[in-house]
């Protein structure tokens, strides 16, 4: 089982020559990560606009609803620096570059995902560790360990579904090329959905957005178990505590779609 | 013929139809992605009508209209990321265009209008459609409020055409253009009232809104279409956009002009 920790130390070599190639531009670098993380702020901006006008929403407080954002942002924004170039998967397949991946010694997701790395993109880790900083400060959460040890856990766990989401997803361009538009409404609308209280949201869309595709374990149930907070949909509470566990059973089944679909690879026509 | 001068640009347009018609999974998958994030927004902002009431003038009908109107319409006007332009500055095969008979900005706006054509079709419409099935939407009370709508969305997509090409020409002068493009795209969400309505903002931040072009791409049409904006001030809405749309244009116009003058274009 040597390789996966190769393959670790591989892909932090390789990001970071490409941090190194990036920061020979020190101005634009220092711009970009400075303006991702202040122009990140109009997200979260939009909450504050809600409660301008109402108290609450679907029972929960501004903090509440701030931790439910920064929790989603931060997983979806670590997945999105760690993997965020799968987005360039479609080119790849669309050009038939994806053929020279499968002659390499290595795993096909692995070198779609090391194809860059875009360290800007840590502004908006930046901005969703202040706004989590921000719920914390602002409510009143009696701290125990179970409770510390599970918003640690969260985070990792959060990603790691995001992450599973965004391969499954992007999954679909194998079978059309065109078609990756349709995987940003799992994955950003992924997170977007899982920034707010999944209550609001009628039933059925729950079903889809929430359960089949697993955004209520990055942060709604996680935050219902840390706010020591009674369920408005009445769910078990053994759910609020089994993120981790999700997490990895969607990783599971992201890589088994994978597999599946580079199968279905015809490359491209010539 | 009258419009003779139209001819190059009728063309140019249907170009445009024909590129994005083309791709009809493209398409599908766009409308798809479209609907979903229209039913989150339609439910987040139910949400805030839980005690009924009103905000900003808009109630709860006029809020879920909303929600559908503006998925449609930000297809329509084209809200996201735009490298059409910025890419043919980068290549350098902007060159092959100036040496056409036709200025760029007016051959890129023309191919513009064929797009937002195609999409309001195929991709402004049906979420439209969509919403009002599923919610119930308001709809505009008398054909001269559609006609205003109409006049409204056209201005729109020439004010939100023109703001893309601003920072597209941004290209001429630097060389990492992609963090002016995130940034000019997220302010052009927040302030055009995509996210949230405009109206819902408090005041100073609603008065900054309103002093920028962005409302003019995707708020006002809305407004009108839901007669939030209604009799002499949909005359200056229309107005406003008008002086936007022009404003904009001559902008990106100077500046393009400007950027040929320093355009070096590598090779043979």
């Amino acid at each position: 089982m040597g390789e996966p920790l190769e393959s670790a130390g591989l892909f932090l070599r390789l990001s970071a020559a490409r941090i190194r190639a990036q920061l020979q531009y020190r101005t634009s670098f220092a711009l970009q990560t400075v303006g991702m993380f202040l122009i990140s702020f109009l997200d979260f901006a939009a909450i504050l606009v809600i409660f301008a006008n109402v108290p609450q929403l679907g029972g929960w407080s501004v903090s509440e609803v701030a931790l439910l954002y920064a929790i989603s942002s931060l997983a979806f924004s670590l997945t999105d620096l760690a993997i965020g170039h799968l987005d360039y998967l479609p080119q790849l397949i669309r050009d038939g570059s994806f053929d020279l991946l499968l002659v390499r010694p290595r795993g096909t997701l692995f070198q779609v995902v090391t194809q860059d790395f875009q360290i800007r993109r840590i502004g908006k880790v930046a901005q969703s560790l202040m706004v989590l900083g921000y719920a914390l400060a602002t409510l009143d959460v009696i701290w125990t360990p179970d409770r510390v040890a599970l918003l640690i856990a969260t985070i990792p766990a959060g990603a790691l579904i995001f992450a599973s989401i965004w391969v499954a997803a992007i999954c679909i361009v194998f079978w059309t090329t065109e078609g990756n538009e349709a995987a940003n409404a799992v994955t950003y609308g992924g997170t977007f959905f899982a920034q707010y209280p999944i209550n609001i949201y009628d039933r059925w869309l729950r079903r889809f957005l929430a359960y089949l595709i697993p955004t209520a374990f990055v942060a709604y149930f996680p935050c219902l178990y840390i706010l020591g907070k009674a369920d408005p949909l009445g769910l078990p509470v053994w759910l609020q505590v089994s993120s981790p566990l999700v997490a990895l059973a969607a990783a599971l089944a992201a890589g088994l779609i994978w597999r599946t679909a580079v199968r279905h690879y015809q490359s491209a026509g010539g | 013929m009258p419009l003779a001068f139209l001819r190059l640009d009728l063309e140019y347009a249907k170009r445009g139809y024909a590129r994005y018609a083309a791709y009809p999974a493209a398409t599908l998958a766009g409308l798809f992605t479209n609907t979903v994030f229209g039913f989150m927004r339609a439910f987040i902002l139910l949400a805030l009508f839980e005690g009924g009431g009103e905000i900003g003038g808009y109630d709860r009908a006029a809020t879920v209209t909303y929600a559908w109107l503006t998925q449609g319409l930000a297809a329509t006007i084209f809200i996201w990321g735009w490298q059409d332009l910025g890419l043919r500055i980068r290549t350098g095969d902007i060159a092959t265009d100036l040496i056409r008979p036709v200025h760029p900005l007016r051959a890129g706006l023309a191919f513009d209008v064929g797009r937002s054509l195609c999409h309001a079709i195929f991709r402004g419409v049906p979420p439209v459609v969509i919403g009002s099935l599923v919610f119930g939407i308001t709809t505009p009370s008398g054909p001269a409020v559609w006609l205003a709508f109409g006049l409204s969305c056209g201005l729109a997509i020439v004010v939100s055409y023109a703001f893309r090409a601003i920072y597209n020409v941004a290209s001429f002068w630097l060389l990492d253009w992609r963090g002016t493009t995130i940034l000019a795209i997220t302010a052009a969400n927040f302030f055009s009232g995509f996210v949230i309505p405009v109206a819902f903002f408090p005041l100073p931040l609603e008065a900054i809104a309103r002093a920028t072009p962005f409302p003019a791409m995707l708020q006002v049409p809305v407004d009108i279409f839901v007669g939030r904006v209604a009799g002499a001030e949909v005359v200056a809405a229309l107005a406003s956009q008008l002086a936007w749309a022009i404003l904009l244009l001559l902008a990106a116009t100077w500046l393009f002009d400007r950027g040929v003058r320093r355009l070096v274009v590598q090779g043979g």
